[in-house]
């Protein structure tokens, strides 16, 4: 094996799963601006400046998607007073990517108070991305007051229960979940029984090298429950994942990108359009977080995945809006 | 009627009066008969219920005020007592308890969010 360059890391391929130290390791230097690329088992950082040289070819895969999340259409508070300005940068910037996304997720909370104008905006800002659709699920701001039915009328068409279905892409199985209704005093996100008996059927019957992405708006790992920051029935839906080489969990709702990898799994949030919120424990409150008006597009962002057939798991790199 | 039978009437029906007034002294509904409707209010901010825990007669009125810059809800835990629609920053809900008991209570929005209004 050729000697590895200053900044890549290696992960051994002959164990299941990440060299975690060298992992981690990216991910601190990621804290301070970098981005870290998994590609046919080797992670390399790049720092945002270095964007620009990467080469296509390094990201191109079968399959290219981005994730943008939290636009909290209607928020209009000093943390951000033009979320509809900062969500077009984010489509601007997703349309700028080079592999072109083939469509578009939305891990929730689209509106800040499920106004049907705020729908709307959001509907019509989306129509100037270059990928034409978007597959949407829930979160908790989606569904105030009415149980989740405006959401439903406009984004659940073929979706079962609460909003929860599958679909696939070029072989790749997607399952968009909702765990931000029915949340109980004192609790957590929760997927509940009946979306889990589905998801077990749905997954049952694919092979195990069928790489599958789960979406959901709260963290299905335990990130800060302190903050409401988990779901209470995440362990039982993963439990159901177990066989599968190549899991991937795209989350949104903390407002900040994280990463954890166990085993096949990779859970990733995605940084807000709208307005950042404080590490874990870093604040009073998991609430919006100012910060100076001319750093607030650095800690916006949109998430790009792309997926190399037998090169798992996925790439996934987050970028801001500046 | 006659004069005695009047008097009788209005006899009767100021006892009664007065021995309604006595009552309410008395704490028959838990509070002095002529003092003004009662009112608790607890402020929302930093995704907390302040104070967390209060203790009322029945017959106050509670009345939240969200002053956090993130839009909160209030909601009986059984979902049914009492249920306010999303209250944005300085939007305002209240609730008169009727009935002694205790009432738990939480954001059905931020669910970690809980308090406790308790009727005496």
């Amino acid at each position: 094996m050729a000697e590895p360059k200053k900044d890549e890391i290696l992960y051994d391929h002959h164990h299941d799963g990440i060299d975690r130290r060298g992992f981690l390791k990216c991910m601190a230097w990621a804290g301070t601006g970098a981005i870290c690329i998994m590609k046919g088992g080797v992670m390399s950082s790049y720092s945002l400046s270095r964007l620009a040289e990467l080469d296509p070819a390094d990201m191109k895969g079968e399959l290219s998607f981005a994730q943008i999340s939290d636009s909290h259409m209607g928020f209009n508070k000093p943390a951000n007073t033009d979320v509809v300005g900062t969500l077009k940068a984010a489509v601007d910037k997703v349309n700028a990517l080079k592999i072109p996304p083939e469509f578009l997720l939305h891990t929730g909370d689209i509106s800040h108070l499920a106004r049907p104008e705020e729908f709307d905006t959001v509907d019509q800002i989306l129509k100037s991305a270059v990928a034409k659709q978007t597959f949407f699920v829930p979160g908790e701001h989606d569904v105030i007051g009415d149980d989740g039915k405006g959401y439903l009328d406009r984004y659940g068409k073929g979706a079962m229960g609460n909003g929860w279905y599958s679909f696939d892409k070029k072989g790749v199985h997607f399952v968009g979940l909702v765990n931000v209704m029915n949340l109980k005093a004192g609790g957590l996100g929760t997927l509940g029984n009946e979306q889990l008996e589905w998801l077990e059927k749905d997954l049952q019957s694919l092979k195990s090298s069928t790489p599958i992405v789960v979406f959901a708006h709260i963290p299905l790992w335990s990130v800060y429950p302190q903050w409401g920051w988990g779901t209470e029935d995440s362990e039982q839906a993963l439990s159901y994942m177990k066989k599968f080489g190549s899991v991937t969990v795209l989350n949104g709702h903390i407002h900040q990108t994280m990463q954890k990898v166990e085993g096949n799994i990779t859970f990733h949030t995605a940084a807000s359009t709208a307005f950042p919120q404080p590490q874990p424990g870093q604040g009073d409150s998991p609430g919006p977080m100012k910060v100076p008006a001319e750093q607030l597009r650095s800690v916006l962002g949109i998430t790009d995945v792309n997926f190399v057939r037998g090169k798992e798991p996925l790439a996934i790199v987050d970028s801001n809006l500046s | 009627m006659n004069l005695k039978q009047k008097c009788v009437y209005v006899l009767g029906g100021g006892a009664l009066l007065v021995a309604m007034a006595g009552a309410s002294a008395w704490g028959f509904g838990g509070r002095e008969a002529s003092a003004p409707a009662q009112e608790t209010q607890v402020k929302i901010d930093n995704f907390t219920f302040g104070p967390q825990e209060v203790n009322v007669s029945t017959g106050t009125t509670v009345k939240w005020v969200n002053r956090d810059d993130i839009p909160h809800t209030v909601v009986s835990d059984d979902k049914t007592t009492f249920k306010s629609k999303a209250l944005d920053t300085d939007d305002a809900f209240s609730y008169t308890f009727t009935k002694a008991g205790t009432y738990p209570y939480f954001c059905s929005i931020h669910p970690k969010m809980t308090g406790k209004v308790v009727v005496k």
